[in-house]
């Protein structure tokens, strides 16, 4: 920087350049711990305990990602959790669009009343109902099916809140005119409600995709013994417990599971961010 | 094709009435023309024959047939939206076929005849384009598209020109009048505006407050306002009214006494308004205001408007009352603040009683030349 | 309307909300209000028998129970610890990237990045960080004994960071929302009015995104009232440093799954639940002051 250059110019630069450290530094404390786990999952056993920590993997091992993809049984695991998350998505997108059509384009007694039930939902903590939903799960014979896993997510308040906002933004002269079209309710949404919605759906598909595959607690009580429908945040669990002495496993392990959910973020970043946002901040 | 008709309909929303008891006809192939304020009812009216409201009492009649508890879908009628309606997400073609896929044609008929539509709104270029890719003047031709794709029993239109720029809105007016004669389908159109009423309608409907007040011919409307409201809203700018009181002067001539000056009325008329004493509503329109030392009612001009080929000069009477003259550009403008002197022929004065409605005396207002100098071409 | 038409179109309403309906029905209402009635009754102390009516003694005796005292004092100090510091990073870190400049798409990813961690990836990442041996911890010179995730001082913040951490993404993005949604014009309104960075920052900045703050400490409330999974992962029921760890949910999972006590879950469930509420109410009640304060 020249020593003539004004005060202002100098000041501004100097901004900046604490901007850029700021950031960066941010950046090194939320990346960092994924980073090394990325790194530590490619050396070999040995080099993990050297000191300082090797920053690069000059020789990048994958045998511990054949060792956790195998033996681990990440494959059956990665597997159960997709069709476990692909039901949930499936049934929320489902049960949230009629149910959400009907709040924003029917008129029925109780709609505002059932509208608020539904919203009551976002109230109780899904922890509080484990009690009882074990039983409930236990006595239809569920343990350790995908119907166990999934049926208790199929439908979703916050996910109607947010669709019957986008029906509401629906211009109801389009309603009409499909109606003198000749269009009936199902045909409406189909071909005109559901397209117009694309964005709200898509928000809430990339929300519940997330949140499914990212379950914890619901697949550790319902999938505690068998491991045909185990899904794969277990499988991290259980891999902890039986490599103990394989850390480099767990860490490809724990790589394997979360890679495809950050290639997610990056390709839908604006559906979930409008997802997260969605109503609750304005 | 059909005729439609209201008999007796009424609907109230909540307690409020928004249409009273209509009793309308419109004739196979008509363009007739619902005309008034926001809130009259006329968008209610519309929206009975559509099959998006159904009346309280009375009935909606298409062709002939009683159709109130037909459903929307069921009507073959189309309708045109003020908002035009398009489906944001689906190309001019998809709209315009819209309402085709639902009534069991075959693709190449559907093709065929979304085809004619769009040549003959000169939209063929535009089938693959989205709604919001188009100016506003081409999203409206799309939703008229959109209507006569069906070759429906009638037309419904909400307003259809509001959305468009003065210039375009001209122009699109006569391609509709055009339009709806080629095809011959009975329409209902809907608006504010008075100037499309006149220029498009084969009759106009005026409506006030969900209550009909006339319907008639437009040239009629204009010449034989059934009441003081009908009077005022007909016409731009719309007819002068003067609250006047009948007295019957030297020589047994009738005389209004208006502001504190008198005016000529016709003998039949006043007899008809109810002798002397009778308070009266006199009516007058801008074009027949003259300006001039013979006139007989005083009055200071508050502002002249050069509108280009005319001039509206606006002067308060002595009470109070605007008067609203028409000139011919052409003509000596009085200049503003100054002192003039209003004369009306008595033959082109409009006499209503006080409630509003018009005293029917017989006597037909005629063309009558306007007294003054210069004040007509 | 006519009334077939009518009551032809509420059918269809209810049709479709039904299979929305019958799910909260089955798995949210119904077990939610079965709480309140299992925890009147004790279950009994063999498998098989019927349960026994206790009336509201149940209650009391789980209320001063040693394990949940532990578990609301554990829940308490883990709010404590993780909400401000989730918060702070996350609008520290909004900041920083709410400006115009190059690469700042790449920051925005990177900070939003935790949001798709799950509580699974985070207690394995950081446990192997924080592990005594092949962890940074030694060698950055923290090295407790007994090792922090076996330490009675050290295992509940060594939860609350990597909590702190999977929270990051959310707060970040939440944070972010709330300064976008400020109009640009009044923050160039204080600025040709002569106030400085910092002015405009304190003076404007955070009370117009106060709203956000009230939801994001809400969010971020709840999210460490359910956190639980880390504990299960890396420390677990037979860990030395347990009793200090033993979230409120975790309490609940190992009362149903070990104990398999379904009352005293009951008592518990319903005391995470008013928590939950008492939060939730709270939120509403300081925006809605602050709403009328606006007008």
């Amino acid at each position: 920087m020249p020593s003539d250059a004004p005060p202002g110019r100098r000041a501004r630069r100097l901004r900046l350049v604490v901007r850029y450290t700021l950031l960066t530094l941010g950046a090194v404390v939320v990346l960092g711990p994924l980073y090394l786990t990325v790194v530590n999952s490619l050396l070999p056993a040995s080099a993990l305990a050297q000191r300082p920590p090797p920053l690069f993997p000059v020789h990048p091992q994958w045998h511990d990602y054949a060792a956790a993809w195998s033996q681990g049984h990440l494959d059956v695991y990665l597997r159960n959790s997709a069709i476990q998350t692909g039901i949930i998505v499936a049934g929320q997108l489902v049960t949230s669009t009629l149910a959400a059509y009907a709040f924003a384009f029917l008129r029925f007694p109780l709609r505002r009343t059932l509208f608020v039930v539904f919203l009551a939902t976002l109230m109780i903590p899904f922890e509080v109902t484990i009690v009882t939903n074990s039983t409930t799960v236990s006595d239809l014979g569920w343990y350790n099916t995908f119907a166990g896993l999934t049926v208790p997510f199929l439908a979703t308040g916050f996910g109607t809140f947010l669709l019957r906002q986008a029906f509401l933004q629906i211009p109801r002269d389009l309603r009409e005119a499909a109606a003198l079209d000749g269009y009936g309710h199902l045909r409406f949404l189909v071909r005109v409600a559901v397209p117009l919605a694309r964005p709200s759906l898509a928000a809430l598909g990339v929300f519940s995709f997330l949140a499914a595959w990212n379950q914890y607690l619901w697949p550790l009580i319902v999938t505690g013994s068998g491991t045909n429908v185990r899904t794969v945040q277990i499988g991290l669990k259980l891999l902890e417990g039986t490599q103990l002495s394989h850390v480099d496993v767990v860490l490809a392990g724990t790589v394997i599971a979360v890679v495809p959910l950050l290639v997610l973020l990056v390709v839908f970043q604006k559906q979930l961010v409008r997802s997260l946002t969605g109503g609750a901040v304005k | 094709m059909a005729g439609v008709a209201f008999r007796e309909a009424t609907k109230r929303f909540g307690g409020a009435v928004a249409l009273d008891r209509l009793d309308l006809e419109v004739g196979d192939g008509e363009l007739l023309v619902l005309l008034g304020p926001s809130g009259c009812g006329k968008t209610t009216a519309l929206r009975l024959v559509a099959g998006l409201e159904e009346p309280d009492d009375g009935a909606i009649e298409i062709g002939g047939r009683v159709v109130n508890h037909v459903e929307a879908k069921d009507r073959d009628v189309a309708m045109v939206f003020q908002s035009y309606a398009l489906y944001p997400h689906l190309s001019v073609g998809r709209n315009i076929e819209f309402p085709l896929r639902q009534r069991g044609f075959d693709r190449d008929e559907r093709r065929r005849r979304v085809a004619d539509a769009a040549s003959t709104l000169g939209l063929s270029e535009l089938l693959d384009r989205k709604p919001r890719q188009l100016s506003g003047g081409q999203r409206q031709r799309v939703a008229l598209a959109r209507a006569i794709v069906r070759e429906p029993q009638a037309f419904l239109m909400d307003e259809p020109l509001s959305n468009l720029d003065a210039a375009l809105r001209t122009q699109t007016r006569a391609d509709i009048v055009a339009l709806q004669q080629q095809l011959g389908t009975t329409t209902l159109y809907v608006t504010h505006d008075q100037v499309e009423a006149m220029t498009m309608g084969d009759r106009i409907a005026v409506m006030d407050h969900g209550v009909l007040q006339q319907v008639d011919r437009p040239q009629a409307l204009y010449d034989r306002p059934a009441n003081t409201f009908v009077a005022r809203f007909v016409g731009s700018p719309g007819m002068n009214l003067l609250p006047a009181t009948l007295e019957q002067g030297a020589g047994g001539k009738w005389e209004a006494q208006v502001a504190g000056s008198a005016l000529a009325v016709p003998e039949t008329a006043a007899t008809a308004a109810g002798g002397a004493g009778a308070a009266l509503v006199l009516g007058v329109r801008p074009e027949h205001v003259g300006i001039g030392p013979h006139g007989t009612v005083d009055a200071t001009v508050v502002i002249v408007e050069l509108l280009g080929a005319e001039v509206h000069v606006a002067c308060r009477l002595g009470d109070g009352t605007n008067v609203i003259v028409r000139q011919d550009a052409a003509a000596p403008r009085p200049a503003h603040g100054e002192a003039v002197r209003l004369a009306v022929a008595p033959a082109s004065l409009h006499v209503f009683h006080a409630s509003g409605a018009r005293v029917e005396s017989g006597a037909g207002v005629g063309h009558a030349p306007v007294p003054g100098e210069g004040a007509t071409p | 309307m006519s009334r077939r038409r009518r009551v032809r179109e509420a059918a269809l309403g209810y049709l479709l909300v039904l299979p929305a309906l019958c799910v909260f029905a089955v798995f949210v209402f119904y077990p939610f209000a079965q709480n309140f009635r299992l925890a009147l009754f004790q279950a009994p102390p063999f498998p098989g028998l019927p349960s026994r009516y206790v009336g509201l003694h149940q209650v009391g005796q789980v209320l001063t129970s040693s394990s949940f005292l532990e578990s609301l004092v554990a829940t308490v100090l883990f709010v404590v610890m993780v909400v401000p510091a989730g918060l702070l990073i996350g609008l520290l870190l909004a900041v920083a990237a709410h400006r115009r400049l190059r690469g700042m798409a790449v920051y925005r990813v990177i900070f939003s990045s935790t949001v798709v961690t799950s509580v699974a990836v985070s207690a394995l990442v950081f446990g192997t960080l924080m592990d005594p041996v092949v962890g940074l911890l030694p060698w950055l010179g923290l090295n407790p004994s007994p090792p922090i995730l076996q330490n009675t001082t050290w295992a509940l913040p060594a939860i609350a960071v990597m909590a702190v951490w999977q929270f990051l993404g959310l707060s970040f993005i939440v944070m972010s929302a709330g300064l976008s949604s400020i109009p640009e014009e009044v923050l160039e309104a204080a600025r040709v009015d002569g106030a400085s960075e910092r002015t405009v920052f304190w003076r404007v900045t955070v009370p117009l995104l106060s709203p956000t703050i009230f939801f994001g400490t809400v969010v971020a409330t709840i999210y460490a009232f359910q956190t639980f999974g880390q504990v299960d992962i890396l420390i677990g029921p037979t860990n030395a440093a347990f009793e200090h760890v033993n979230l409120l949910v975790y309490n609940i999972l190992n009362t149903i799954e070990i104990a398999r006590t379904t009352g005293q879950a009951a008592v518990l469930s319903i005391v995470l639940f008013l928590l939950t509420l008492g939060v939730t109410l709270l939120q509403l009640r300081l925006v809605e002051r602050r709403v009328h304060y606006a007008q």
